[in-house]
């Protein structure tokens, strides 16, 4: 038997975790043990992937595709959905950093959530998730990745809203849910073209859909190929779908790390890789991508200039980041893609959990201004993140240094105008996450001490967000989770100093750390080397004729260079300004005047929807369910009762009950002799 | 085994057991309960015998695709028989009527008014109910059909909540009015058949294979048939009586009614409608896929607004019905069996969602959305199941309600795109709704009596799992039903291709060149079709309608 064949033991894992954590959790796997059990399941899924990948890197490049049907699951007609699984290179690199980094914040999780009253709920939610996103990358058709998809759409429901004592917590977790939903009518809608043009939605074997992709028209390939990436924008949260994720940083910091960073929203740029013969007979589709991604990278950039939650920084600078790994993908460049992936995977998942580390080690302080020189309390922390933040800002030989310059080479060797214009918003979006990367990291690990110092507004606000942050609203005793937690009420008495966090959370760190810094070798820009582009070369046959035009290495440097620098001025400029910040008034913030307002409301996209759906749609439906269906519709059925009520000219009175129980004991009587008299005349 | 009459069975087991509760000793409430119960349970059992024991096989035609028939005259000289036999199609609705007998009794623990009348008025209805659904002769489906309502009055005035009268009275004049007017049609039929052939007959077997009629003819009859199902189903916008029942019936009454009670109507298009007046189906379609992709979106927008926890899941269930009715009129095999797996999922899934609520109803004497709040955190349980339920209401993929929808829709897709596109943003709309439903029932900090609301004992959730759990388990694995669906179904669709100018494979695969011959298509290949669009029949056409131009009058 093919040993590629197993890669079912990948999902059932996870699954078996959350299985038990369901049935037994709370009553008999409490804490310690039940996020051990979970860490532990996570970690064999790890191995086992481990194992199959050096299997597979061991055969040859034709031989590492292995489908393995399971069962069928909707057999109708003649449309035969299968429950199908397909490992092949691009599947197991994403499991790999899925599983891998999923290990980590398990192990992270442990900690963070130590003393929380459904200790065990959130790793059977954890477990569940990792199943599903598994499922997700490892689905052998379309419809399989769609259970995936919706899968881990709700677990992100379930962790957005694990704290659902909080309204805004509960809130947040359903505008997650309901706007991915939109994004899943695309995906709907492009699984019924396919089945509609191709009959199949298999992914592999003979006859399947990719292979298909290339005889479609030029209009049907487009529409599919819109559709997927219109679930991908809800999924990814790209522009105009993004609104949810900034939100999402309502859930535990694991969560937010694992699944609104890691893993989960980029499964819309697993989905289009996958998808790309769609996309490649497309053309046009492409073109959408690579500007709805770059747009988003831009306009999340700006917005995290301005923001004073730590975590909602980290989650615009995602956006932005999968903004990238779009444009990349609407350039053909899928392998560069999948490559800024993984090596975001490693950095913000790192940034993550060091943002989580401050707020724990804060006593649950999320506002920066509130912040400062906190190097001096949280070494290792402070150490990581700073590995993190380099990776981020793109500094040269760290991970998201050749990631990101990779996108932006591909973007500028295209040759074409629109290549051009991508490559200059792309760097232009590159030089403001130096710039608000680096204010963050000064914020948070240098300059003055402003823990005990009142906010002034100064010209940002971060909203209700800022006073969720502080339990302001009298909800968070029960909801944090750390017992150590003291007085969390803003502006008055000394609150404890901040403190490093235990090793349970400081290892996963470091680990990450590790990753952020070495993670670019997986795909150096080194052609003629036998180790450079590995990446590229491991996933070739999934992109096979796919082409890309000459690179060359002179200008590669040369672009590089232009890059750093730039960067590097950025993130000068943004120590000068925050390293002398002593109250809580925001230097920078405040110069920007009323641009900042808007800047910090997201550009009005989120109170234009809420006006839309709760104003509008909420007036419309009151009025569909009041004078429509109560007034016409229902009074129409009465009023033709009425009528034939006093038509007959029976008592009124008497219809009210008396005359239709009457009536109802004859048609009893006259159907029970009917009955019997069938019964006599049948024997 | 063969010779035991296992249909009727299914019907006198329940008829006798409500005979007899009404024998037993008032002062025993247990034992009457006990007997109710175990009444229900033994039907339960022959049912789940009759799924075990059906046969998979593609049947030559539609009238051999019933089995276990039972056919034996009853009154000769007007020409009504006694005949019973069960489909694809019927079979899980048989089985769904035993599954949910039993709990909906199981949770009626709280019922102590008039005890015997309560089980016996059950038994009584779960009888009708497996007759309309057994029954292929058509004065033996319209005597069920009419059985059926009785006892389903008598439990919501009886037992039901406030304005139970009112409700009570609306569903049976309502559904009155609609039967009337069947059984004018149904009389017409036949004896336009009778003035036809010669002989007077009842038979759905016979009549169905006899294609006289005139096309208006054909239409007005559909028509007639057409009220008396879209009231049941019901149909937008006869709609208006299911949210006052919904609401003013006992929990047992709502499950019932929700569960089986409205897939009669749906049942009666694939049983009837689509049978006996092919041509003028096919005609009408687009009138029935208008008024789904209505029901799917507008029962959806009027849930969000909803104060009552009943009325919610009413109006959803108003949108769930579109989703069957939009399957069985895109008239392709996935869009027919999509539509009869949405009629067993919404039973499993909208039975889960009435039983909560009325457990929630036992503890706060409420269903007010608005009077609750944080239940999730004192009662966990309960806020798990309300969840799942939720869940699987919402169609989630992994859950029976996306298998029935997605199915539903591709049918659609593949003969009337817009309505498939129209219809699938009433997917996102259901969790709209839901969750808006559940964020304010369940989250938040507790107040108030929500405090100490209890939480779900072992004996409801022993009425829970089986729902939940199946609808677990027909998401993952719905291969069992989709294979003993799918040859009625089949042969459903070339009955109406053989009378008719609709040509399913056209929509699906018009290269096919096989197309439309019956028997041959089965055996082809997948549905490869660049374009499916466009109304209407095409030149491939090899079966011309057997129009018939005498009838009428």
């Amino acid at each position: 038997m093919n040993l590629l064949e197993t890669s079912w033991l990948i999902p059932a894992l996870p699954l078996l975790g959350a299985v038990t954590l369901l049935f037994f959790g709370g009553r008999f796997l409490k804490e310690p043990l039940a996020g051990m059990l979970a860490t532990a399941c996570m970690a064999g899924s790890f191995g086992w992937t481990a194992v199959l990948f050096f299997k597979m890197w061991s055969l040859d490049p034709e031989q590492r595709t292995v489908g393995k049907h399971l069962f069928d699951w909707m057999p109708a007609g003649g449309l035969k959905i299968s429950a199908s699984l397909l490992l092949d290179p691009l599947s197991i690199t994403f499991l790999l950093f899925i599983t891998g980094v999923a290990t980590l914040i398990h192990v992270y999780a442990i900690g963070y959530m130590h003393g929380d009253p459904r200790f065990s709920r959130f790793f059977c939610y954890l477990n569940l998730f990792a199943f599903s996103m598994i499922i997700l990358v490892l689905g052998g058709n379309f419809l399989v990745t769609f259970l995936g998809w919706e899968g881990v759409g709700t677990c992100s429901y379930l962790l957005i809203s694990f704290w659902f004592e909080r309204p805004s917590a509960a809130t947040a977790g359903k505008k997650a849910f309901i706007t991915n939903r939109v994004g899943d009518f695309g995906f709907m809608i492009a699984v019924f073209l396919i089945i509609s043009h191709l009959g199949t939605l298999e992914y592999w074997g003979p006859g399947n859909a990719l292979e298909g992709a290339s005889t479609l028209t030029n209009g049907a390939a487009t529409g599919i190929a819109l559709m997927l990436f219109l679930a991908c924008t809800g999924k990814s949260a790209q522009f105009p779908l993004h609104v949810w994720l900034p939100d999402a940083m309502e859930g535990p910091t694991p969560v937010s790390a694992l699944i609104h960073a890691a893993t989960m929203v980029t499964s819309g740029i697993f989905l289009i890789a996958r998808a790309h013969p769609f996309f490649e007979a497309s053309g046009q589709a492409s073109h959408v991508v690579a500007w709805v991604g770059v747009g988003t990278a831009l306009l999340a950039a700006t917005i995290a200039m301005v923001k004073n939650d730590i975590k909602r920084v980290l989650a615009y600078s995602t956006l932005s980041q999968l903004g990238y790994m779009f444009m990349a993908l609407g350039i053909h460049a899928y392998s560069t893609a999948i490559f800024h992936v993984v090596t975001h995977a490693f950095f913000k998942a790192c940034l993550f959990l060091g943002a989580g580390s401050v707020i724990h080690g804060m006593h649950d302080e999320q506002d920066m201004r509130r912040m400062g020189n906190l190097r001096k309390y949280m070494p290792i922390t402070y150490a990581t993140f700073m590995v993190a933040w380099l990776a981020i800002a793109g500094v040269p030989p760290f991970s998201g240094f050749w990631s990101k310059d990779d996108i932006l080479a591909k973007a500028w060797f295209q040759g074409t105008t629109e290549g051009k214009a991508l490559w200059a918003i792309g760097l232009l979006t590159a030089m403001l996450t130096a710039f608000y990367m680096t204010r963050q990291v000064v914020m948070v690990f240098f300059g003055h001490e402003r823990f005990d110092l009142p906010v002034i507004a100064g010209g940002s606000d971060d909203g209700p967000s800022g006073a969720r942050a502080h339990g302001a609203d009298g909800t968070s005793a029960g909801a944090e989770p750390q017992d150590d937690h003291g007085p969390t009420g803003s502006g008055h008495g000394r609150r404890k100093l901040p403190h490093e966090s235990p090793w349970i959370m400081t290892v996963p760190l470091v680990l990450l750390a590790g990753l952020s810094l070495v993670g670019g070798v997986i795909n150096l820009p080194f052609k003629d080397k036998g180790w450079g582009e590995a990446l590229t070369h491991w996933l070739e046959p999934v992109f096979e004729g796919v082409t890309h035009p000459e690179e060359k290495g002179s200008t590669l440097v040369g672009l590089a260079a232009v890059t750093v620098v730039l960067c590097a001025v950025l993130v000068g400029a943004a120590f000068a300004v925050y390293r002398h910040m002593t109250t809580t008034r925001d230097p920078f913030v405040t110069k920007l005047g009323p641009a900042a307002a808007v800047l910090d409301s997201g550009y009005g996209v989120d109170a234009a929807y809420a006006a839309l759906t709760v104003g509008a749609g909420g007036r419309a439906a009151e009025v569909l369910a009041g004078p429509v269906d109560q007034g016409s519709i229902d009074g129409a059925v009465n009023g033709i009762g009425e009528l034939l009520r006093s038509g007959l000219g029976t008592g009124g009175s008497r219809l009210q009950s008396g005359y239709v129980r009457r009536y109802a004991v004859g048609i009893l009587t006259g159907s029970v002799g009917l009955v019997v008299f069938a019964v006599i005349k049948a024997w | 085994m063969t010779d035991f009459p296992l249909l009727t069975a299914l019907v006198i087991v329940p008829a006798l057991g409500s005979l007899i509760v009404t024998l037993l000793p008032k002062q025993r409430p247990e034992i009457v309960r006990a007997f109710g119960f175990i009444a229900m349970m033994a039907t339960a059992a022959l049912a789940g015998y009759l799924v075990y024991a059906f046969e998979i096989q593609q049947p030559e035609s539609l009238r051999d695709s019933f089995q276990f028939v039972e056919d034996h005259s009853w009154i000769n000289n007007l020409g009504v028989r006694y005949i019973l036999g069960v489909d694809g199609i019927s079979l899980f609705m048989v089985a769904l009527t035993g599954l949910l007998f039993p709990l909906s009794l199981f949770a009626s623990a709280k019922v102590e008014h008039r005890l015997k009348s309560y089980i016996a008025s059950m038994l009584l209805l779960e009888a009708g109910i497996m007759g309309v659904f057994l029954a292929l002769d058509l004065i033996l489906f319209f005597a069920f059909w009419e059985v059926m309502l009785v006892p389903m009055y008598f439990i919501i005035v009886g037992w039901g909540h406030e304005r139970r009268v009112y409700a009570a009275v609306k569903f049976f004049l309502y559904t009155m009015a609609g039967s009337a007017v069947m059984f004018v049609g149904i009389l017409a039929v036949a004896l336009l058949h009778n003035s036809s052939v010669g002989s007077l007959t009842f038979d759905l077997r016979v009549l169905q294979e006899w294609n006289g009629l005139a096309e208006g003819t054909a239409r007005w009859l559909f028509l007639a048939f057409f009220i008396s199902f879209a009231i049941k189903v019901p149909l937008f916008p006869f709609h208006t009586w299911l949210p006052d029942a919904h609401v003013e019936a006992p929990t047992a009454g709502s499950v019932i009614l929700a569960g089986v009670l409205l897939k009669m109507g749906t049942y009666g298009f694939l049983r009837f409608s689509l049978t006996l007046f092919p041509q003028a189906s096919v005609d009408l379609a687009w009138v029935m896929l208008v008024l789904a992709t209505i029901g799917i979106i507008y029962g959806a927008i009027v849930a969000t607004v909803q104060k009552d926890m009943k009325k919610l899941v009413a109006y959803s269930s108003v949108a769930h019905l579109g989703f069957v009715i939009l399957g069985i009129f895109a008239l392709t095999s996935q869009g027919i069996q999509g539509g009869i797996f949405t009629m067993i999922s919404h039973g499993l899934t909208t039975g889960a969602l009435f039983l909560i609520i009325g457990m929630m109803y036992e503890r706060r004497h409420t269903r007010d959305i608005a009077a609750f709040g944080g239940v999730w955190k004192v009662a966990p349980r309960l806020g798990g199941f309300m969840l799942v339920a939720a869940l699987a209401s919402v169609g989630l993929p992994g859950f029976s309600g996306f298998v029935g929808e997605f199915l539903a829709l591709v049918g659609a897709f593949l003969s009337n795109r817009p309505y498939a596109i129209v219809s699938a943003v009433g997917v996102i709309l259901a969790s709209v709704y839901l969750l808006w439903m559940y964020q304010r029932v369940f989250t938040g900090e507790p107040e108030g009596e929500n405090r100490t609301i209890a939480d779900l004992t072992w004996r409801e959730m022993a009425t829970l799992v089986p729902l939940l759990g199946l609808s677990l388990f027909l998401g993952v694995y719905p291969k069992p039903v989709l294979e003993r669906v799918e040859p009625s179904v089949k042969a459903l669709i070339t009955h109406v291709e053989q009378r008719s100018d609709w040509c399913e494979s056209d929509k699906v695969d018009p290269d096919d060149p096989e197309a439309c011959v019956p028997g041959d298509r089965f055996e082809t290949a997948p549905e490869t079709s660049p374009e499916a669009e466009g109304e209407g029949g095409s030149e491939s056409e090899e079966n011309e309608p057997v129009g018939a131009e005498e009838g009428g009058g």
